[in-house]
């Protein structure tokens, strides 16, 4: 595997990011500097608007505001490319498709009907990455959540994106699974020239693996290493002063 | 006894005819029920009638260039509608679809005419003429080349729309063109398969193939093969019968369904 060194030049900008619904504002004044090589987790209570800022930089939903993305080294602006991984995928368990095929659909040319030797092994290599090149043969309705959470990982950093944006990926993952799923977070961050924006309910391992942590409640409320945040009283109003207790702060470091 | 079927023209013709129509159907019906879109062409098929009340009034002689620009708008509607979300699209889907057959059947049965156009509820594949054999071939082209640029796409989207989108396919766009594709098979083809069965010959094969397939591969070709086997073997029992052909190819297609469900539920 080709390590690249993430450079720290990049960096994506959001400038006074607002969304609405309607009359209702649901997000409104976020900045946000994210840098490659960097994993900021967005952190929030339910219906604070995680979501939303998901769809938003994906350009689901119209937003007021910039998204900029800037190489540093010469300040010019790019196109930026955005892996996404999603909560879950509208797959049920007998459905004909295998893993070969959703990565192919998703990322290849060549027709899934048509098979060529070049464009499994292609694609074989790409899960291999993720540990989960065996899987390639197997429907995505039978995978286990930690499965196809690998493999749409696979998927997202597939073409080099600059951003990887994944939106609650650890739904009905065991602590393995978790364990497993942060650590490969923590070789994307030193092995590809991307920034990962990650949106999270676990607040523990935010606090371990996080080199940002942003808590937003319609607008940004509090933003910075983890152990800042978790020490602000706008944490402690949303997740108790329990939650601090529950990670231990200062221990896990 | 094929030697006595085949010395006549319209059987040949018919048999052609099921050959090019029925591969479509075996492929179209997988992305159909992948998309779980089985209720959007359902109500395809039955505002043919619109189409054609549509083209009675506007005095065009051939209905069916009236029903497929019928056809290609209504389905253009439904997708728009379907996308505002306003009510679940099932629901929106069944009111529009009941709406435009009771206009068509409405305007169809002025005058008690409506007997004239009965035909078209069976369908009756051995009255195809030449030259609309040749249309279908040309559709046949067509789809089968959209088919090789666009399955890719399709089912990405129907997988996870967002996240086909976050990889710049244009959703609404490849939608629209589905369902612009839909229209025109079954707008060509209604006249041999009827309304009351064009939606089972979209779906039964896919079905089928459902049943017994693992990946999009198997899904596609055994659709395609169960839809040439039914369609082939229903218009040779309905020769040797009497009896219609249209329901004489869903009912094997039903019973292919039936056997890979058997066949399939200990996988």
């Amino acid at each position: 595997m080709k390590k690249i060194i993430p450079c720290g030049f990049h960096c994506i900008k959001f400038i006074d990011l607002g969304v609405a619904f309607g009359d209702q504002q649901v997000l409104s004044g976020i900045n946000l500097h994210v840098h490659c090589g960097q994993m900021t987790a967005i952190i929030g209570r339910n219906g604070a608007g995680k979501s939303t800022l998901v769809r938003a930089i994906l350009g689901e939903v119209p937003y007021t505001g910039d998204i900029q993305f800037k190489n540093k080294m010469n300040g010019t602006m790019q196109g930026l490319k955005i892996g996404y991984v999603p909560q879950a995928i509208n797959i049920d368990r007998n459905t004909p498709l295998s893993v070969y095929d959703l990565f192919q659909a998703f990322t290849g040319k060549l027709p899934i009907l048509i098979r060529s030797k070049k464009e499994y092994a292609h694609v074989k290599e790409a899960l291999e990455e993720f540990d989960v090149a065996e899987l390639i043969d197997q429907p995505v309705g039978t995978l286990s959540g930690g499965q196809l959470q690998r493999v749409l990982l696979a998927m997202a950093v597939h073409d080099t994106p600059n951003l990887l944006l994944l939106d609650e990926p650890v739904s009905g993952v065991d602590k393995n699974g978790m364990d497993a799923f942060y650590e490969k977070m923590e070789y994307l961050k030193e092995t590809h020239d991307l920034a990962i924006i990650l949106v999270s309910h676990d607040l523990d391992y935010v606090y371990k693996y996080a080199d940002n942590v942003i808590l937003i409640d319609k607008t940004v409320t509090a933003a910075g290493r983890p152990k800042q945040v978790f020490e602000t009283e706008a944490f402690k109003n949303v997740f108790g002063k329990g939650a601090v207790g529950d990670v231990e702060v200062g221990q896990n470091v | 006894m094929f030697n006595e079927m085949f010395s006549y023209t319209f059987m040949i013709r018919a048999t052609i005819a099921i050959l090019l129509i029925s591969p479509l159907f075996g492929m179209v019906g997988t992305m159909i029920v992948q998309k779980k879109m089985a209720y959007f062409s359902d109500a395809l098929g039955h505002s043919a009638l619109t189409g054609i009340a549509a083209g009675v009034i506007m005095g065009i002689g051939n209905t069916t260039i009236s029903m497929i620009i019928f056809g290609i708008c209504f389905a253009l509607l439904l997708n728009y509608i379907s996308r505002k979300g306003l009510s679940s699209s099932d629901t929106l889907i069944s009111v529009f679809a009941s709406c435009a057959t009771a206009l068509g059947l409405a305007i169809l049965s002025r005058g008690g005419s409506f007997s004239n156009y009965s035909a078209i509820l069976v369908g009756d594949i051995l009255s195809i003429t030449f030259n609309e054999i040749i249309q279908l071939i040309v559709l046949f082209a067509v789809i089968l080349l959209f088919w090789c640029i666009s399955i890719n796409r399709l089912t990405a989207i129907s997988v996870h729309a967002t996240l086909a989108k976050s990889r710049s396919i244009s959703v609404r766009v490849m939608e629209n063109a589905f369902a612009v594709l839909i229209a025109l098979l079954v707008m060509l083809s209604i006249k041999w398969v009827g309304i009351l069965l064009i939606n089972a010959l979209l779906i039964l094969p896919a079905a089928s193939s459902r049943n017994i397939s693992e990946n999009f591969r198997e899904y596609t070709y055994f659709s395609i093969i169960f839809s040439i086997f039914s369609g082939v073997v229903g218009l040779f029992v309905s020769y040797f019968t009497d009896m219609a052909t249209g329901p004489m190819i869903v009912i094997v297609a039903s019973v292919i369904y039936f056997a890979t469900y058997v066949y399939g539920k200990d996988r």
